[in-house]
């Protein structure tokens, strides 16, 4: 599995990066990050994209999402 | 209809019909919010610029930190962070505030001169999307000024914005005056915008509601167009179509509602300057993370950089207005037009210096 650290960085780079991934073909993505806003955008794009996207840990200083197909 | 779309359009809905209310009760035409006005009257409130017609502390902006502020601690969003690029914000800050003081208004208050019937509005929108368009070209080239790293051991520095906030309400209700022999500060504009307002607590349930609203919305007026470029995301539009719907529908209804380009509130017809202006404001947006409005809620939520850029968005209304670079209802001078250009060469070159080649 592909990791992806976008912990602290301003909207939209979490996302950007989110998609540059997925854009390379990578089929399951691990996302670390902050802040309700990254996760809520991150999450929302990949499902857009028709991945599946799975909550693994959201405590309040890091958040960790896992994309798949 | 999904829970976002319901929360967009009654944010819209509800700023729409505030920024009417607030016109009628004595705010200047088609200035029922406008996060760069208010920040510069602010600035002139505090003696920080000389322009006696635009010296007022405007309750709506305290109002819009206090509500994004309760928003964000009673959604356990709250959270000190700070430490990316804070310096170049803080100019992306001045040159943010230099473009709308040249449009004569930031991105919030086109829509609602739009929703006058100003004209030169649709202009600077236009301007507004091309310069959103052009921060997106450094954004997809990789630019960013670094992440920012949460405060582990206190909350401190978050709070810091709060307090400022709320020494200036104190300084507004108590009337305080630091040297009574000279005036000020506070100062007070006794004729021209900084005289029209709504009464103090209007305004200031106004901007703590509209706080509150934009927290939980994420409301962002550049951040919207951004995203539906960027990816297709549509979602905040609806929020923009709300309030110009809104806004429109109240002016038509109150009679305020005046098509064309010649003798709008303060507005100028420089269709070039008011497009450029808009221009800048949506570079430094995007490369920012977030309009004027988001800004201020960002820094509301315990955003250190963000309340950096809000002191650099004061700092630049105070440098417009000393040098004389802020544009009026007769236009632009040429050297205002000489510093917006060479703001957007500036911009562009920390769009590109800040680039992550390997991003």
């Amino acid at each position: 599995m592909d990791t992806l650290d976008v912990k602290g960085l301003s909207c939209p780079i979490p996302v950007i990066r989110t998609k540059k991934m997925l854009d390379k073909g990578c089929q399951e993505l691990q996302v670390t990050g902050t802040g309700n806003v990254a996760r809520e955008n991150v999450s929302k794009f990949a499902s857009s994209q028709g991945f599946i996207v799975k909550l693994v840990n959201d405590s309040p200083d890091e958040w960790n999402i896992i994309i798949s197909k | 209809m999904d829970r976002e779309k319901m929360l967009m359009i009654v944010t819209g809905v509800i700023i729409g019909g505030l920024a009417v209310l607030l016109v009628a009760m004595g705010n200047p035409g088609n200035m029922g919010y406008c996060i760069a006005c208010f920040l510069r009257d602010t600035a002139g409130g505090l003696g920080f610029h000389r322009a006696a017609i635009v010296q007022y502390v405007r309750p709506e902006l305290i109002g819009l930190v206090l509500g994004a502020f309760i928003a964000a601690v009673s959604s356990r969003e709250f959270k000190s962070r700070g430490g990316s690029s804070t310096f170049v914000r803080f100019l992306l800050g001045i040159f943010m505030m230099l473009g709308a003081l040249i449009f004569l208004g930031c991105p919030l208050r086109d829509i609602l001169r739009i929703g006058g019937g100003d004209l030169n509005a649709v202009v600077g929108l236009a301007g507004l999307i091309v310069g959103i368009l052009w921060g997106i070209f450094f954004l997809k080239r990789g630019f960013n000024l670094g992440a920012a790293r949460a405060e582990e051991t206190t909350q401190a520095g978050g709070y810091l914005f709060i307090l400022g906030v709320i020494g200036l309400l104190v300084l507004l209700i108590s009337g305080f005056s630091f040297n009574p022999a000279g005036g000020g500060p506070l100062f007070f504009s006794t004729t021209g915008p900084g005289s029209q307002h709504a009464p103090l607590w209007i305004a200031l349930g106004a901007g703590l509601l509209v706080g509150v609203l934009s927290q939980k919305a994420r409301l962002c007026l550049t951040g919207g167009f951004r995203d539906f470029f960027l990816i297709g995301n549509k979602g905040m539009l609806i929020a923009y179509a709300a309030i110009l719907i809104t806004v429109v529908t109240l002016n038509l209804y109150l009679g305020k509602f005046n098509l064309g380009f010649a003798n709008q509130p303060i507005a100028h017809t420089n269709h070039i300057f008011n497009f450029l202006g808009l221009f800048l404001v949506g570079q430094c947006g995007v490369l920012l993370g977030g309009c004027p409005l988001r800004q201020i809620i960002l820094g509301s939520e315990g955003d250190m950089d963000a309340a950096a850029t809000v002191m650099g968005m004061l700092a630049g209304a105070a440098i417009a207005h000393n040098f004389m670079l802020a544009a009026t209802t007769k236009g632009t001078t040429s050297i205002s037009q000489i510093a917006l250009i060479t703001g957007i060469v500036i911009v562009s070159i920390i769009g590109w210096a800040y680039r992550e080649v390997d991003a």
